[in-house]
């Protein structure tokens, strides 16, 4: 049961890099990476599920805050701002 | 009980998860893309969060899982923002198809 989310969330990882690999623009660039740090979220929470520990989700909530940070980082670059305004 | 329950809402989450990636591939535009992706894998995400936390029980699992179910509810459309508002500002054109663009209107409005 487990191998199946394992697979489902494998191929939404590869589906991610696809688009990174060849988004015309930079914003496909960040929304398939910010997709790709919430999928893993997903990856830790079953790796938690199966092996019974919980530091897997503590690498998980560390994923998503960095994540969350790199990706408005990137739309500020977007922008056109400096990244101290 | 809990078990099927839990496995369930995991299931829904993995195909939440796949939709949203394939739409992020399929789509032809970023904010299309953007809608797509965003939406379908938040809400999958935390699904698979709360089945798993379902499943487990009470212990240390089920309070982490929460609280990143509620960090990513928070923090996910908070970033599909910020990137759609970059993505206009840095010039990229809508679909040729789109029929309507009521950032550009007020925008417009704002300078006139």
């Amino acid at each position: 049961m487990t191998t199946i989310f394992y697979a489902g969330l494998l191929i939404c990882c590869f589906l991610c890099l696809y688009r990174v690999g060849t988004g015309p623009s930079a914003p496909d660039r960040t929304v398939a990476i910010d997709i790709l740090g919430t999928v893993v979220v997903g990856f830790c929470a079953i790796l938690s599920l199966v092996t019974g520990k919980d530091f897997y989700l503590n690498i998980a909530l560390g994923w998503a805050l960095l994540s969350f940070i790199g990706t408005l980082a990137l739309a500020k670059f977007l922008e056109g701002r400096n990244f101290d305004e | 009980m809990s078990d099927v329950i839990g496995y369930i809402l995991i299931t829904i989450g993995v195909l939440f998860d796949i939709f949203g990636c394939i739409g992020l591939v399929r789509f032809p535009d970023v904010y299309n893309r953007l809608q797509a992706a965003t939406k379908c894998v938040t809400l999958g995400t935390i699904m698979l969060l709360i089945g798993v936390a379902v499943i487990v029980g009470f212990n240390a699992i089920t309070a982490k899982a929460i609280v990143c179910a509620v960090f990513i509810l928070v923090t996910s459309p908070t970033a599909a923002h910020a990137i759609a508002k970059g993505a206009h500002v840095s010039g990229v054109s809508l679909w040729e198809k789109s029929v309507v663009d009521k950032y550009a209107d007020e925008v417009d409005k704002k300078t006139d």
